[in-house]
């Protein structure tokens, strides 16, 4: 049996406990989920260390989050774990919607050529934790694990932070000069602090499942995802199926409102239902909960040197997997400014443009998240009657196919329009100052490599073509990539992907995020390229 | 738009496809179940208009026509 072994972390006493001195921190992070400890692996990178307190020493019972996005794993990359999960993880492309007892359509990720990463793959939260947390304890200099450490109060003050912490060897306390809470969707940092959680709750029940089950519900041998609007299995429901690693698959079942749940999870309850939905193989119960969803968000995620980050600052339904994927880009966003910042090359005011910046990214992943679930959940008959003939529409019109929404996936937040980026007129061959930057396949003194690789942890200067570059030095590093080079410091564009998706002759700012913080046609002068540069680190008054 | 009899099966909304659902079923809520058939009614008239196109127009009655059956 392939069951997941979940190995609790040590306690180690801290130092403040065991008598040694109680210095000061530059960062703590509250939290060793999958968003703090890509937090603690970032910062790591920039050589800022952090201390990682968590009440807990084991990584996430049960499956949690298991789609993980392409941008993530493009960041899952930089911080080191992404072809672990590739590797480990379930790559799946073909996706099919039912209704009632018949499939109206389906649909083929195709993934697009030349990108080290898929759309998607499926990998359980804990194997996730786990990666992260042996990749962060390669940096045993920088980041200090800490389990079985519960935070249970916190004195805000204007250059600083101090934590109340409470470990089986007694109480101390820790100072940081700032304090990132990534404490999940019930927060008590967000609860001790009073904050208001702005959203909606929905008061439809769903029972979630991990099933161990070694024979394939598919009939292909490719794993898919299956979504079902009211099947003949799970009458006036939504259902859906997904293949995890070890042969586990999640199963989705929507109970209505008025469902008891603590009688829904008793496996007597839960057995029949799922086998009426994948029939006679055998299966044993993994994990099983009954959940019911809010969409919210913190009205800031920066209050003074309290930063949120993923869950704590904002939930959303799991329609479209935008918790994870959504968490993960705000540390990606947060983690090079706040580097900045500790190392005196910019001001907290840096820190606003994380709060902006992710709470647009957050705004569009409740939008999204919220529409699939109003789907999903008619809320009158003439709702239920839309949803219904958009269901037979979809069968022979492909245009409604469109409109029915089982969830809409992740996909990378545009920043365009914020205060970093320095607009330039909408390029339809280039990219827009905003956008994250999309891989391609390049070659790097002969050999395979790839754009992403190369990008990213600090600002860049890429240069596409023959662009002329600045006239007098600018304090950068300058990526170059064209269609002949194999110089070190220069890429080659052997298949033209790179030309394809940014354009010839073009240069880009790139920022620590691989997000595109400015555009330069032709020629880039060097008061240009200042100029941008001071506005992407935020010193642009 | 073309002149004459073609009717659009593919989608033309893109992105803005979740945009008019979601105020479509904003229109709708809280109406009783006749008062939605009513705001129906009329948004077909309009919509109607909108086409300008009686070939257009039915071909799309015969295509809602035969989905349903």
């Amino acid at each position: 049996m392939a069951h997941y072994k979940y190995e609790p972390f040590d306690y180690v006493t801290p130092p403040e406990v065991a008598g040694g001195e109680t210095r000061q921190y530059q960062v703590a992070i509250i939290g060793a989920g999958p968003i703090g400890l890509a937090a603690a692996i970032d910062l790591a990178l920039h050589d800022v260390p952090t201390v990682v307190v968590d009440d807990n020493n084991v990584v996430s019972v049960g499956s949690r989050a298991i789609c993980w996005s392409k941008r993530t794993l493009e960041i899952f990359d930089r911080l080191g774990v992404g072809e672990r999960m590739l590797e480990k993880g379930v790559t799946w492309k073909v996706g099919r919607l039912f209704h009632r007892d018949h499939e109206v359509y389906n649909f083929d990720l195709l993934p697009e050529d030349g990108h080290k990463m898929p759309a998607f793959i499926n990998l359980q939260q804990y194997y996730v934790e786990q990666y992260l947390v042996e990749r962060a304890r390669e940096f045993p200099d920088l980041i200090d694990l800490r389990f079985k450490n519960k935070v249970i109060a916190q004195d805000l003050a204007d250059d600083g932070v101090t934590l109340q912490i409470e470990t089986p060897d007694g109480p101390y306390s820790l100072r940081a000069d700032y304090v990132i809470a990534c404490d999940g969707a019930g927060s008590p940092t967000r609860h001790r602090m009073g904050l208001r959680f702005d959203g909606h709750t929905f008061h439809e029940q769903f029972l979630i499942a991990d099933v161990d089950m070694p024979e394939s519900p598919f009939k292909t041998e490719h794993p898919e995802r299956w979504f079902w609007f009211d099947p003949p299995f799970h009458n006036g429901q939504s259902a859906l199926l997904h293949k995890q690693p070890d042969n586990i698959y999640r199963i989705d079942l929507q109970l209505g409102p008025d469902a008891d749940a603590e009688e829904e999870k008793k496996e007597v309850n839960v057995l029949p239902r799922i086998r009426a939905m994948v029939g006679d193989k055998p299966f044993t119960l993994d994990w099983v909960s009954v959940y019911k969803f809010t969409c919210a968000r913190l009205e800031r995620f920066v209050h003074g040197r309290m930063i949120f980050a993923g869950d704590s600052a904002h939930v959303v339904s799991p329609f479209g997997a935008r918790g994870g994927n959504g968490g993960i880009q705000d540390t990606d966003n947060l983690c090079w400014k706040l580097a900045m910042i500790i190392k005196g090359d910019a001001s907290d005011a840096l820190l606003e443009t994380y709060d902006q910046e992710r709470r647009h990214g957050s705004d569009e992943n409740l939008l999204n998240s919220s529409r699939a679930t109003n789907f999903m959940t008619p809320k009158s008959q003439m709702e239920a009657i839309f949803r219904n003939e958009t269901l037979i529409l979809a069968e022979t019109m492909p245009f409604a196919r469109k409109l029915v929404n089982s969830g809409r996936l992740s996909e990378p937040c545009s920043l365009t329009g914020h205060d970093l980026q320095t607009p330039a007129e909408p390029d339809p061959a280039g990219l827009d100052p905003g956008m994250s930057c999309p891989d391609a396949p390049v070659l790097n003194q002969g050999k395979e490599s790839w754009l992403l690789d190369h990008l990213g942890g600090r600002f860049v200067l890429l240069t596409i073509g023959d662009v002329a570059l600045p006239d007098s030095p600018v304090e950068i590093d300058h990526l170059s990539v064209t269609t002949r080079g194999s110089d070190a410091g220069t890429l080659e564009d052997h298949r033209q992907f790179v030309a394809d998706r940014y354009g010839d002759v073009t240069a880009y700012l790139i920022r620590p995020d691989q997000h595109i913080a400015a555009r330069f046609e032709g020629a880039v002068s060097a008061a240009a390229l200042n100029e941008a540069l001071k506005r992407a680190r935020g010193q642009q008054s | 738009m073309t002149n004459g009899s073609t009717m659009h099966l593919d989608d033309r909304l893109g992105a803005d496809g979740d945009d008019f659902y979601h105020h479509l079923m904003e229109a709708h809520e809280g109406l009783s179940l006749e008062q939605s058939q009513n705001l129906n009614a009329r948004l077909v008239l309009i919509m109607a208009n909108q086409i300008g196109d009686i070939d257009i127009l039915k071909s799309v009655l015969t295509a809602a026509v035969e989905a349903g059956r």
